[in-house]
Protein backbone atom coordinates (compact mmCIF):
# COMPACT_ATOMS: atom_id res chain seq x y z
CA UNK A 1 0.00 0.00 0.00
CA UNK A 2 1.10 3.55 -0.35
CA UNK A 3 0.48 7.01 0.91
CA UNK A 4 0.02 9.87 -1.51
CA UNK A 5 1.11 13.40 -0.82
CA UNK A 6 4.34 12.00 0.54
CA UNK A 7 6.52 14.67 -0.91
CA UNK A 8 5.10 17.60 0.98
CA UNK A 9 7.84 19.67 2.40
CA UNK A 10 8.22 20.55 6.01
CA UNK A 11 7.98 24.32 6.23
CA UNK A 12 9.34 24.60 9.74
CA UNK A 13 11.41 27.76 10.24
CA UNK A 14 15.13 27.33 9.72
CA UNK A 15 17.43 28.12 12.58
CA UNK A 16 20.04 30.77 11.92
CA UNK A 17 23.56 29.45 12.07
CA UNK A 18 26.73 31.35 12.89
CA UNK A 19 28.92 32.05 9.83
CA UNK A 20 31.60 29.43 10.60
CA UNK A 21 29.02 26.73 11.03
CA UNK A 22 27.33 27.86 7.83
CA UNK A 23 30.57 27.54 5.85
CA UNK A 24 31.15 24.09 7.31
CA UNK A 25 27.56 23.17 6.50
CA UNK A 26 27.83 24.30 2.93
CA UNK A 27 30.91 22.13 2.38
CA UNK A 28 29.07 19.16 3.82
CA UNK A 29 26.07 20.09 1.74
CA UNK A 30 28.09 20.14 -1.47
CA UNK A 31 29.53 16.71 -0.64
CA UNK A 32 26.02 15.41 0.10
CA UNK A 33 24.72 16.68 -3.24
CA UNK A 34 27.64 15.06 -5.05
CA UNK A 35 26.96 11.73 -3.44
CA UNK A 36 23.24 11.87 -4.26
CA UNK A 37 24.02 12.86 -7.85
CA UNK A 38 26.43 9.92 -8.10
CA UNK A 39 23.61 7.59 -6.99
CA UNK A 40 25.42 6.77 -3.75
CA UNK A 41 23.13 5.72 -0.93
CA UNK A 42 22.90 7.99 2.09
CA UNK A 43 23.08 5.98 5.33
CA UNK A 44 21.85 6.89 8.84
CA UNK A 45 25.21 8.07 10.19
CA UNK A 46 26.06 10.15 7.13
CA UNK A 47 25.69 13.91 7.16
CA UNK A 48 22.47 15.08 5.55
CA UNK A 49 20.67 18.43 5.36
CA UNK A 50 18.00 18.96 8.02
CA UNK A 51 15.39 19.44 5.35
CA UNK A 52 16.27 16.08 3.72
CA UNK A 53 15.99 14.41 7.13
CA UNK A 54 12.65 16.07 7.90
CA UNK A 55 11.23 15.27 4.49
CA UNK A 56 12.20 11.62 4.85
CA UNK A 57 10.86 11.32 8.39
CA UNK A 58 7.57 12.73 7.21
CA UNK A 59 7.38 10.65 4.06
CA UNK A 60 8.45 7.34 5.60
CA UNK A 61 6.26 7.73 8.68
CA UNK A 62 3.21 8.68 6.62
CA UNK A 63 3.93 5.66 4.49
CA UNK A 64 4.12 3.51 7.65
CA UNK A 65 0.87 4.98 9.02
CA UNK A 66 -0.80 4.17 5.70
CA UNK A 67 0.21 0.54 5.98
CA UNK A 68 -1.16 0.36 9.51
CA UNK A 69 -4.45 2.14 8.78
CA UNK A 70 -4.63 0.18 5.53
CA UNK A 71 -5.26 -3.00 7.49
CA UNK A 72 -8.73 -1.79 8.45
CA UNK A 73 -10.64 -1.78 5.14
CA UNK A 74 -9.58 -5.37 4.46
CA UNK A 75 -9.72 -6.51 8.06
CA UNK A 76 -13.41 -5.69 7.72
CA UNK A 77 -13.90 -8.78 5.52
CA UNK A 78 -11.70 -11.41 7.17
CA UNK A 79 -14.57 -12.95 9.12
CA UNK A 80 -16.82 -12.89 6.06
CA UNK A 81 -14.45 -14.19 3.39
CA UNK A 82 -16.39 -16.56 1.10
CA UNK A 83 -14.08 -19.56 1.59
CA UNK A 84 -11.33 -20.80 3.85
CA UNK A 85 -8.81 -20.24 1.03
CA UNK A 86 -9.88 -16.63 0.59
CA UNK A 87 -9.80 -16.11 4.33
CA UNK A 88 -6.26 -17.48 4.69
CA UNK A 89 -5.10 -15.28 1.82
CA UNK A 90 -6.74 -12.16 3.22
CA UNK A 91 -5.28 -12.81 6.66
CA UNK A 92 -1.82 -13.18 5.12
CA UNK A 93 -2.26 -9.95 3.19
CA UNK A 94 -3.37 -7.95 6.21
CA UNK A 95 -0.45 -9.42 8.17
CA UNK A 96 1.86 -8.24 5.41
CA UNK A 97 0.50 -4.71 5.74
CA UNK A 98 1.38 -4.77 9.44
CA UNK A 99 4.84 -6.02 8.52
CA UNK A 100 5.26 -3.26 5.96
CA UNK A 101 4.33 -0.70 8.58
CA UNK A 102 7.01 -2.13 10.85
CA UNK A 103 9.73 -2.12 8.17
CA UNK A 104 8.91 1.51 7.50
CA UNK A 105 8.74 2.66 11.12
CA UNK A 106 12.16 1.04 11.61
CA UNK A 107 13.50 2.93 8.57
CA UNK A 108 12.07 6.23 9.90
CA UNK A 109 13.63 5.60 13.31
CA UNK A 110 17.10 5.49 11.76
CA UNK A 111 16.62 9.23 11.17
CA UNK A 112 16.46 9.98 14.87
CA UNK A 113 12.76 9.89 15.67
CA UNK A 114 11.28 7.40 18.14
CA UNK A 115 8.53 4.90 17.44
CA UNK A 116 6.48 6.42 20.25
CA UNK A 117 6.66 9.90 18.70
CA UNK A 118 5.49 8.54 15.38
CA UNK A 119 2.65 6.56 16.91
CA UNK A 120 1.61 9.62 18.91
CA UNK A 121 1.55 11.73 15.75
CA UNK A 122 -0.84 9.27 14.16
CA UNK A 123 -3.09 8.83 17.18
CA UNK A 124 -3.32 12.56 17.81
CA UNK A 125 -4.25 13.21 14.21
CA UNK A 126 -1.08 15.21 13.50
CA UNK A 127 0.17 12.82 10.82
CA UNK A 128 -1.40 11.98 7.50
CA UNK A 129 -1.97 8.62 5.95
CA UNK A 130 -3.13 7.71 2.49
CA UNK A 131 -6.66 8.97 1.92
CA UNK A 132 -7.57 5.85 -0.08
CA UNK A 133 -8.17 4.10 3.25
CA UNK A 134 -10.92 6.55 4.14
CA UNK A 135 -13.24 4.82 1.69
CA UNK A 136 -15.47 1.99 2.92
CA UNK A 137 -15.31 -1.65 1.82
CA UNK A 138 -18.97 -2.37 1.13
CA UNK A 139 -18.84 -5.77 -0.57
CA UNK A 140 -16.50 -8.73 -0.96
CA UNK A 141 -15.63 -7.47 -4.44
CA UNK A 142 -13.90 -4.54 -2.75
CA UNK A 143 -11.23 -7.01 -1.58
CA UNK A 144 -10.59 -7.72 -5.24
CA UNK A 145 -10.64 -4.08 -6.30
CA UNK A 146 -8.29 -3.02 -3.50
CA UNK A 147 -5.73 -5.69 -4.29
CA UNK A 148 -5.92 -5.09 -8.02
CA UNK A 149 -6.19 -1.29 -8.11
CA UNK A 150 -4.96 0.08 -4.80
CA UNK A 151 -2.03 -2.30 -4.48
CA UNK A 152 -1.48 -1.97 -8.22
CA UNK A 153 -1.17 1.80 -7.86
CA UNK A 154 1.04 1.28 -4.82
CA UNK A 155 3.42 -0.88 -6.83
CA UNK A 156 3.73 1.82 -9.51
CA UNK A 157 4.72 4.24 -6.78
CA UNK A 158 6.89 1.93 -4.75
CA UNK A 159 9.07 0.26 -7.35
CA UNK A 160 10.94 3.53 -8.05
CA UNK A 161 11.29 4.05 -4.28
CA UNK A 162 13.49 0.93 -4.18
CA UNK A 163 16.13 3.22 -5.74
CA UNK A 164 15.55 6.04 -3.27
CA UNK A 165 18.73 7.81 -2.15
CA UNK A 166 18.18 6.96 1.51
CA UNK A 167 19.49 3.44 2.11
CA UNK A 168 17.17 2.20 4.87
CA UNK A 169 14.06 3.41 3.02
CA UNK A 170 15.23 1.85 -0.26
CA UNK A 171 15.92 -1.48 1.45
CA UNK A 172 12.53 -1.48 3.18
CA UNK A 173 10.90 -0.83 -0.18
CA UNK A 174 12.69 -3.78 -1.78
CA UNK A 175 11.17 -6.09 0.81
CA UNK A 176 7.77 -4.48 0.46
CA UNK A 177 7.70 -4.64 -3.33
CA UNK A 178 8.54 -8.36 -3.29
CA UNK A 179 5.50 -8.98 -1.09
CA UNK A 180 3.20 -6.49 -2.79
CA UNK A 181 3.12 -8.47 -6.00
CA UNK A 182 1.14 -11.22 -4.25
CA UNK A 183 -1.31 -8.59 -3.06
CA UNK A 184 -2.11 -7.37 -6.53
CA UNK A 185 -2.39 -10.82 -8.03
CA UNK A 186 -4.74 -12.12 -5.33
CA UNK A 187 -6.93 -9.06 -5.91
CA UNK A 188 -7.01 -9.60 -9.64
CA UNK A 189 -7.88 -13.25 -9.07
CA UNK A 190 -10.89 -12.23 -6.96
CA UNK A 191 -12.02 -9.83 -9.70
CA UNK A 192 -11.53 -12.53 -12.33
CA UNK A 193 -13.53 -15.09 -10.38
CA UNK A 194 -16.38 -12.64 -9.85
CA UNK A 195 -16.39 -11.36 -13.42
CA UNK A 196 -16.63 -14.95 -14.71
CA UNK A 197 -19.37 -15.75 -12.22
CA UNK A 198 -23.10 -15.12 -12.07
CA UNK A 199 -24.68 -11.89 -13.31
CA UNK A 200 -24.91 -10.79 -9.69
CA UNK A 201 -21.22 -11.46 -9.08
CA UNK A 202 -20.22 -9.63 -12.25
CA UNK A 203 -22.32 -6.66 -11.19
CA UNK A 204 -20.61 -6.71 -7.82
CA UNK A 205 -17.19 -6.62 -9.49
CA UNK A 206 -18.29 -3.75 -11.75
CA UNK A 207 -19.65 -1.81 -8.77
CA UNK A 208 -16.33 -2.21 -6.95
CA UNK A 209 -14.40 -0.98 -10.00
CA UNK A 210 -16.80 1.97 -10.30
CA UNK A 211 -16.16 3.02 -6.71
CA UNK A 212 -12.38 2.39 -6.52
CA UNK A 213 -11.20 3.59 -9.94
CA UNK A 214 -11.10 7.31 -9.25
CA UNK A 215 -9.77 7.10 -5.68
CA UNK A 216 -7.02 4.83 -7.04
CA UNK A 217 -6.05 7.47 -9.62
CA UNK A 218 -5.99 10.08 -6.86
CA UNK A 219 -3.46 7.98 -4.94
CA UNK A 220 -0.74 9.41 -7.19
CA UNK A 221 -1.38 12.84 -5.75
CA UNK A 222 -2.17 16.17 -7.40
CA UNK A 223 -1.12 17.13 -10.93
CA UNK A 224 2.56 17.93 -11.39
CA UNK A 225 1.59 21.57 -11.91
CA UNK A 226 0.00 21.62 -8.43
CA UNK A 227 2.66 19.53 -6.75
CA UNK A 228 5.24 22.23 -6.14
CA UNK A 229 7.31 20.24 -3.65
CA UNK A 230 8.04 17.35 -5.99
CA UNK A 231 11.00 19.12 -7.56
CA UNK A 232 13.13 18.99 -4.40
CA UNK A 233 12.30 15.32 -3.83
CA UNK A 234 13.32 14.58 -7.40
CA UNK A 235 16.62 16.45 -6.93
CA UNK A 236 17.26 14.42 -3.79
CA UNK A 237 16.44 11.25 -5.71
CA UNK A 238 13.77 10.34 -3.19
CA UNK A 239 11.22 10.55 -5.95
CA UNK A 240 12.05 9.32 -9.44
CA UNK A 241 8.90 9.94 -11.45
CA UNK A 242 6.32 12.70 -11.26
CA UNK A 243 2.75 12.11 -10.06
CA UNK A 244 1.34 12.45 -13.58
CA UNK A 245 3.93 10.11 -15.09
CA UNK A 246 3.09 7.42 -12.55
CA UNK A 247 -0.65 7.94 -12.99
CA UNK A 248 -0.28 7.52 -16.75
CA UNK A 249 1.75 4.32 -16.29
CA UNK A 250 -0.94 2.96 -14.00
CA UNK A 251 -3.75 3.72 -16.45
CA UNK A 252 -1.81 2.24 -19.36
CA UNK A 253 -1.18 -0.96 -17.41
CA UNK A 254 -4.63 -1.30 -15.86
CA UNK A 255 -7.10 -0.52 -18.64
CA UNK A 256 -6.18 -3.66 -20.65
CA UNK A 257 -6.62 -5.70 -17.47
CA UNK A 258 -10.12 -4.28 -17.03
CA UNK A 259 -10.87 -5.26 -20.63
CA UNK A 260 -9.66 -8.79 -19.88
CA UNK A 261 -12.08 -8.90 -16.97
CA UNK A 262 -14.87 -7.66 -19.24
CA UNK A 263 -15.48 -4.73 -16.93
CA UNK A 264 -15.99 -1.10 -17.87
CA UNK A 265 -13.68 1.58 -16.51
CA UNK A 266 -16.03 4.34 -15.29
CA UNK A 267 -14.58 7.11 -17.45
CA UNK A 268 -16.43 8.39 -20.55
CA UNK A 269 -13.33 10.20 -21.76
CA UNK A 270 -11.12 7.13 -21.70
CA UNK A 271 -9.66 6.20 -25.07
CA UNK A 272 -6.45 4.93 -26.58
CA UNK A 273 -4.34 7.45 -28.45
CA UNK A 274 -2.58 5.75 -31.36
CA UNK A 275 -0.24 8.69 -31.82
CA UNK A 276 1.22 8.56 -28.29
CA UNK A 277 0.62 4.91 -27.46
CA UNK A 278 -1.03 5.97 -24.21
CA UNK A 279 -4.55 6.04 -22.86
CA UNK A 280 -6.16 9.44 -22.54
CA UNK A 281 -8.32 9.63 -19.45
CA UNK A 282 -10.67 12.00 -17.66
CA UNK A 283 -10.08 14.27 -14.74
CA UNK A 284 -10.51 12.93 -11.19
CA UNK A 285 -12.74 14.99 -8.91
CA UNK A 286 -10.04 16.94 -7.13
CA UNK A 287 -12.53 18.59 -4.80
CA UNK A 288 -13.31 15.12 -3.44
CA UNK A 289 -9.59 14.48 -3.02
CA UNK A 290 -9.20 17.72 -1.07
CA UNK A 291 -12.22 16.94 1.09
CA UNK A 292 -10.94 13.48 2.04
CA UNK A 293 -7.54 14.98 2.85
CA UNK A 294 -9.28 17.51 5.10
CA UNK A 295 -10.79 14.62 7.02
CA UNK A 296 -14.20 14.68 5.38
CA UNK A 297 -14.00 11.30 3.68
CA UNK A 298 -16.60 8.64 4.40
CA UNK A 299 -14.44 6.79 6.96
CA UNK A 300 -11.82 9.21 8.33
CA UNK A 301 -13.38 9.38 11.80
CA UNK A 302 -14.05 5.65 11.90
CA UNK A 303 -10.49 4.73 10.94
CA UNK A 304 -8.96 6.97 13.60
CA UNK A 305 -11.41 5.89 16.29
CA UNK A 306 -10.66 2.25 15.54
CA UNK A 307 -6.90 2.84 15.60
CA UNK A 308 -7.11 4.62 18.95
CA UNK A 309 -9.33 1.93 20.41
CA UNK A 310 -6.99 -0.83 19.25
CA UNK A 311 -4.08 1.05 20.78
CA UNK A 312 -5.87 1.54 24.09
CA UNK A 313 -7.03 -2.06 24.24
CA UNK A 314 -3.45 -3.21 23.73
CA UNK A 315 -2.16 -1.17 26.64
CA UNK A 316 -2.42 -3.99 29.19
CA UNK A 317 -0.42 -6.26 26.88
CA UNK A 318 2.38 -3.71 26.63
CA UNK A 319 2.35 -3.18 30.37
CA UNK A 320 2.42 -6.92 31.02
CA UNK A 321 5.37 -7.33 28.65
CA UNK A 322 7.26 -4.58 30.44
CA UNK A 323 6.47 -6.08 33.85
CA UNK A 324 7.63 -9.50 32.67
CA UNK A 325 10.88 -8.08 31.32
CA UNK A 326 11.49 -6.25 34.60
CA UNK A 327 11.02 -9.49 36.52
CA UNK A 328 13.38 -11.45 34.25
CA UNK A 329 16.22 -9.04 33.55
CA UNK A 330 18.47 -11.87 32.34
CA UNK A 331 16.76 -12.00 28.98
CA UNK A 332 16.73 -8.22 28.67
CA UNK A 333 19.51 -5.86 27.55
CA UNK A 334 22.33 -8.44 27.86
CA UNK A 335 24.23 -8.59 24.58
CA UNK A 336 23.46 -11.86 22.85
CA UNK A 337 26.33 -12.85 20.56
CA UNK A 338 26.58 -15.94 18.40
CA UNK A 339 28.22 -17.97 21.15
CA UNK A 340 25.64 -16.93 23.69
CA UNK A 341 22.77 -17.72 21.38
CA UNK A 342 22.24 -21.26 22.63
CA UNK A 343 22.25 -20.02 26.16
CA UNK A 344 19.77 -17.32 25.26
CA UNK A 345 17.49 -19.80 23.52
CA UNK A 346 17.61 -22.12 26.51
CA UNK A 347 17.13 -19.21 28.87
CA UNK A 348 14.10 -17.69 27.22
CA UNK A 349 12.37 -21.01 26.93
CA UNK A 350 12.92 -21.97 30.56
CA UNK B 1 -1.01 8.92 24.63
CA UNK B 2 0.77 5.69 23.76
CA UNK B 3 0.85 4.75 27.42
CA UNK B 4 4.47 3.84 26.86
CA UNK B 5 6.78 6.00 28.93
CA UNK B 6 10.05 4.68 27.59
CA UNK B 7 11.05 3.25 24.25
CA UNK B 8 11.39 -0.50 24.22
CA UNK B 9 14.96 -1.59 23.45
CA UNK B 10 15.88 -1.90 19.81
CA UNK B 11 17.29 -5.20 18.56
CA UNK B 12 19.13 -5.86 15.33
CA UNK B 13 17.94 -8.97 13.54
CA UNK B 14 20.21 -11.39 11.67
CA UNK B 15 18.82 -14.31 9.72
CA UNK B 16 20.42 -17.43 8.32
CA UNK B 17 18.48 -17.92 5.13
CA UNK B 18 19.56 -21.53 4.52
CA UNK B 19 21.68 -24.16 6.21
CA UNK B 20 25.34 -23.52 5.55
CA UNK B 21 24.99 -19.79 4.95
CA UNK B 22 25.98 -17.11 7.42
CA UNK B 23 23.50 -14.95 9.27
CA UNK B 24 22.90 -11.65 7.55
CA UNK B 25 21.42 -8.44 8.92
CA UNK B 26 17.83 -7.91 7.79
CA UNK B 27 16.50 -5.10 9.99
CA UNK B 28 15.48 -4.32 13.52
CA UNK B 29 12.61 -4.75 15.96
CA UNK B 30 11.59 -3.29 19.28
CA UNK B 31 11.04 -5.72 22.14
CA UNK B 32 11.14 -5.70 25.92
CA UNK B 33 13.43 -8.71 26.08
CA UNK B 34 15.34 -11.22 23.98
CA UNK B 35 12.50 -13.71 23.82
CA UNK B 36 10.08 -11.14 22.47
CA UNK B 37 12.73 -9.88 20.07
CA UNK B 38 13.10 -13.37 18.57
CA UNK B 39 9.33 -13.74 18.29
CA UNK B 40 8.89 -10.32 16.73
CA UNK B 41 11.75 -10.95 14.32
CA UNK B 42 10.13 -14.20 13.30
CA UNK B 43 6.78 -12.47 12.64
CA UNK B 44 8.24 -9.48 10.84
CA UNK B 45 11.10 -10.98 8.84
CA UNK B 46 10.25 -14.63 8.13
CA UNK B 47 6.68 -14.73 6.86
CA UNK B 48 7.77 -16.50 3.69
CA UNK B 49 10.32 -19.01 4.87
CA UNK B 50 13.20 -16.53 4.65
CA UNK B 51 15.20 -18.21 7.37
CA UNK B 52 16.19 -21.25 9.38
CA UNK B 53 17.78 -19.38 12.29
CA UNK B 54 17.46 -15.95 13.89
CA UNK B 55 19.93 -13.93 15.95
CA UNK B 56 18.83 -10.82 17.78
CA UNK B 57 21.40 -8.42 19.18
CA UNK B 58 20.71 -5.33 21.29
CA UNK B 59 21.38 -2.42 18.95
CA UNK B 60 23.41 -0.76 21.67
CA UNK B 61 25.87 -3.67 21.47
CA UNK B 62 26.75 -2.89 17.85
CA UNK B 63 29.93 -0.90 17.38
CA UNK B 64 30.12 0.72 13.97
CA UNK B 65 32.92 2.38 12.06
CA UNK B 66 32.56 6.11 11.57
CA UNK B 67 31.57 7.09 8.01
CA UNK B 68 34.13 9.91 8.31
CA UNK B 69 36.88 7.27 8.65
CA UNK B 70 35.87 5.57 5.43
CA UNK B 71 38.94 6.66 3.48
CA UNK B 72 41.53 5.88 6.13
CA UNK B 73 39.98 2.48 6.78
CA UNK B 74 39.24 1.20 3.32
CA UNK B 75 41.16 3.25 0.83
CA UNK B 76 44.51 1.49 1.54
CA UNK B 77 43.06 -1.74 0.11
CA UNK B 78 42.05 -0.18 -3.18
CA UNK B 79 45.52 -0.01 -4.76
CA UNK B 80 46.57 -3.50 -3.71
CA UNK B 81 45.33 -5.22 -6.79
CA UNK B 82 47.98 -7.92 -6.33
CA UNK B 83 45.73 -9.35 -3.63
CA UNK B 84 43.40 -10.57 -6.36
CA UNK B 85 44.10 -13.69 -8.44
CA UNK B 86 43.40 -11.83 -11.67
CA UNK B 87 46.58 -9.78 -11.08
CA UNK B 88 48.73 -12.73 -12.14
CA UNK B 89 49.19 -13.93 -15.68
CA UNK B 90 49.35 -17.68 -16.09
CA UNK B 91 50.03 -19.12 -19.58
CA UNK B 92 47.22 -21.11 -21.19
CA UNK B 93 49.20 -24.32 -21.16
CA UNK B 94 49.37 -24.46 -17.41
CA UNK B 95 45.72 -25.45 -17.05
CA UNK B 96 43.66 -24.69 -14.01
CA UNK B 97 45.58 -23.00 -11.27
Amino acid sequence: MYSQGLDQRDDAPRRVDDPAATAHDSALHARFDERVDAEEKIEPNDWMPDSYRRTLIRQISQHAHSEVIGMQPEGNWITRAPSLRRKAVLLAKVQDEAGHGLYLYAAAETLGVTREELVDQLLEGRAKYSSIFNYPTLTWADMGAIGWLVDGAAIMNQVPLCRCSYGPYARAMVRICKEESFHQRQGFEIMLTLSRGTAEQTAMAQDALDRWWWPALMMFGPHDSESTHSEQSMAWKIKRFSNDELRQKFVDATVPQAKFLGLRVPDDDLHYDDATGHYVFGEPDWSEFAAVLRGEGPCNAQRMAHRRRAHDEGRWVREAAEAHAAKHPRSGGTPVGPEAQQWANAGVRA
Amino acid sequence: MTGQQVSWPLWEVFIRSRNGLHHAHVGSVHAVDAEMAVENARDVYTRRGEGVSIWVVPSTAIVASDPADKDSLFEPALDKIYRHPTFYEIPDGVGNI
